[in-house]
This record gives C-alpha cells, sequence and structure tokens, in this order.
C-alpha cells in the first residue's frame, strides 16, 4: 500500500458528504472496524482536501439529484480538488451515487441514466468480477442504468476497464440478471490506470454476513484498497 | 431576458419513458404514432445588463443542463 501513512500509522481515506449522501457512515464503518484505516468525513464546502491516501464518494442523494444524479455535485467546488488528487495518481473510489458524480465528472467514462424500468430498484444481486468471481452485494437506484457508445464499450473492453457486470450466482451474463438495462451488464468501471473505481453495488452495505448475508463487499474493499 | 434549453437523450440512447408513451398510443390504436421523445425543458432568466447572455447560455447548456456524452441540446431566446 501507500508510503504514505497518517500520524497514527495507518492510511488516511476521506469520505465525502453531499447534502443526500447518505451512505457515507457505512464507509467510514467499513474502513475503521475492517480495515482500521483512519477514515475522516471531508464535507463538500471545506476549502481544500486534507492531506489523504484515497477518496470515497459515497452514494445518497447529493443535492436532491435534482437536474441528473450527481449533476450538481460533480461542480461542487471540492471535486476539482479531487480531480486534482486523481490526476496525481490518487485513488478514488464512487459507489452509486458517488459513481454517477464520477461519470459526470467526466472522470470516468459513460453515463448512468434511469433506469429502464423506469422503477427504483433495491434488491440483491450478483456482480461477475473481471478475473471470474463472482460476488453478492445489494444495488438500490433508479439511475444506474450504465450507457457509453459502441466505440467507447470496445475501449472499456480492450483495455480492461470493466470491472464488474451483473450476472447469475454462478458467473453467467445475460439481459435475464440485469437489473437495469445497463450496457453489457455493466455495474462498475475503472479508469485506464485502475485507481479510480465507480460502481453502482454497494460494498459497504455487504461487509458482515449477519447484516444482509453476505460479506462480499469486503473483496471489493480489498481490491480497492490494495491499489493504494 | 429569458432562454428555452430543451435537453433530450441521443437518438441512439434508449428513452424508456418516450417508448412507454409510444407504446400506450399505440395500444389505444393510434397507429400513426411513429415515436415520442422526452425532454426537458429549462427557462433560464439573465439580469438585464448580461454581457454577452447568447455565448452564456450555451456555455451553461453544455456545461451543466446537459450531459455531453449522452444528451444534447437545442437554445432559444424567448421574446419578452
Amino acid at each position: 500500500m501507500s508510503s504514505r501513512i497518517s500520524p497514527s500509522g495507518k492510511l488516511r481515506v476521506g469520505v465525502l458528504q453531499f447534502p443526500g449522501s447518505n451512505c457515507d457512515a457505512d464507509c467510514v464503518d467499513t474502513l475503521k472496524r475492517h480495515f482500521e484505516i483512519n477514515a475522516v468525513r471531508v464535507w463538500h464546502q471545506e476549502a481544500s482536501l486534507p492531506g489523504l491516501d484515497a477518496i470515497i464518494i459515497p452514494g445518497g442523494f447529493s443535492f436532491g439529484d435534482y437536474l441528473r444524479s450527481g449533476a450538481l455535485a460533480a461542480h461542487a467546488p471540492i471535486m476539482r480538488d479531487v480531480k486534482q488528487f486523481a490526476s496525481r495518481g490518487g485513488s478514488v473510489l464512487g459507489i452509486c451515487n458517488g459513481f454517477q458524480i464520477l461519470v459526470e465528472s467526466q472522470m470516468l467514462p459513460g453515463a448512468l441514466l434511469h433506469n429502464t424500468s423506469l422503477s427504483f430498484v433495491c434488491k440483491t444481486v450478483h456482480l461477475r468480477e473481471a478475473n471470474g468471481t463472482v460476488l453478492k452485494m445489494p444495488i438500490a437506484h433508479g439511475e444506474g442504468r450504465y450507457w457509453i457508445d459502441e466505440r467507447g464499450l470496445a475501449e472499456m473492453e480492450d483495455s480492461g476497464l470493466i470491472a464488474y457486470q451483473y450476472s447469475n450466482p454462478l458467473g453467467s451474463i445475460s439481459l435475464d440478471f440485469n437489473p437495469n438495462g445497463s450496457v453489457a451488464n455493466i455495474a462498475g468501471v475503472m479508469s485506464h490506470n485502475k485507481k479510480i473505481l465507480g460502481m453502482m453495488p454497494h460494498p459497504e452495505r455487504a461487509t458482515d454476513v449477519v447484516m444482509g448475508g453476505s460479506d462480499d463487499g469486503l473483496t471489493v474493499w480489498r481490491s480497492f484498497l490494495g491499489r493504494i | 431576458m429569458d432562454f428555452e434549453v430543451l435537453v433530450q437523450l441521443k437518438g441512439e440512447v434508449l428513452d424508456p419513458e418516450g417508448r412507454a408513451i409510444e407504446e400506450t398510443l399505440r395500444a389505444q390504436g393510434i397507429d400513426d404514432v411513429a415515436g415520442v421523445f422526452v425532454a426537458k425543458r429549462y427557462v433560464v432568466s439573465f439580469a438585464k445588463d448580461t454581457k454577452n447572455p447568447d455565448k452564456l447560455i450555451q456555455e451553461i447548456a453544455a456545461s451543466y443542463l446537459a450531459n455531453p456524452v449522452s444528451q444534447t441540446f437545442k437554445v432559444k431566446r424567448l421574446e419578452s
């Protein structure tokens, strides 16, 4: 992991908070309890980012999801610092609304649109990682239909930027297991340097078997934190 | 002065709301409907002394009101 360690000897990870963020506490809990990471909340009006090893943009309904989900938060002043942090090779994870903010900021390719069903979908799904591993965790979104044009999709496939795809429990990918109409069943994507990850499913809600029946979210966190 | 900005999904992007309306109209027996596409209308008012409002509204539409990845937009100055 990073050679830049916080004074406490732990990694220091910032969890952004916008008006309407509602998954920030779960992210902080996961980082502290499962990874002993010094997780700090960063309010969106902070003049600048504190010294951090990684940034989490949590789920929720930033700015009421007005205009488009994530569109207003993408223009918040703190996002300028997030972009600079990422341009220096910093690690950023956007979950659900955080993923929407990352695509609206054009820090990740594509767009996230209203689900094909036009319904808010809240259920447990299976995801296939690029390495074939199948994970189980919840989704909860109304605008999670990942879209990118054919050329962009081909580039992502060639560069290995598709991190997670909706699948069945055995890892089979088809429209039957696509909860929102995403192109190619895409649930999560990465930047070219693999340091920025955006995903609609909630790994912070699948960290303890007694709470939802799966701790597969820890695999996502372990993988992300391992790339810092 | 006021400007109208119409934002809608690009032609190649599925518009499920438009599709649902289209299918409902056909189900009602209105067979002449060839397509329905939903657009969102914004009205932006500028202060009287705004410099270069035509340029400013283009910037607002392109940077905020529309997502260039998936949407297109049209700007029209409204008569006062």
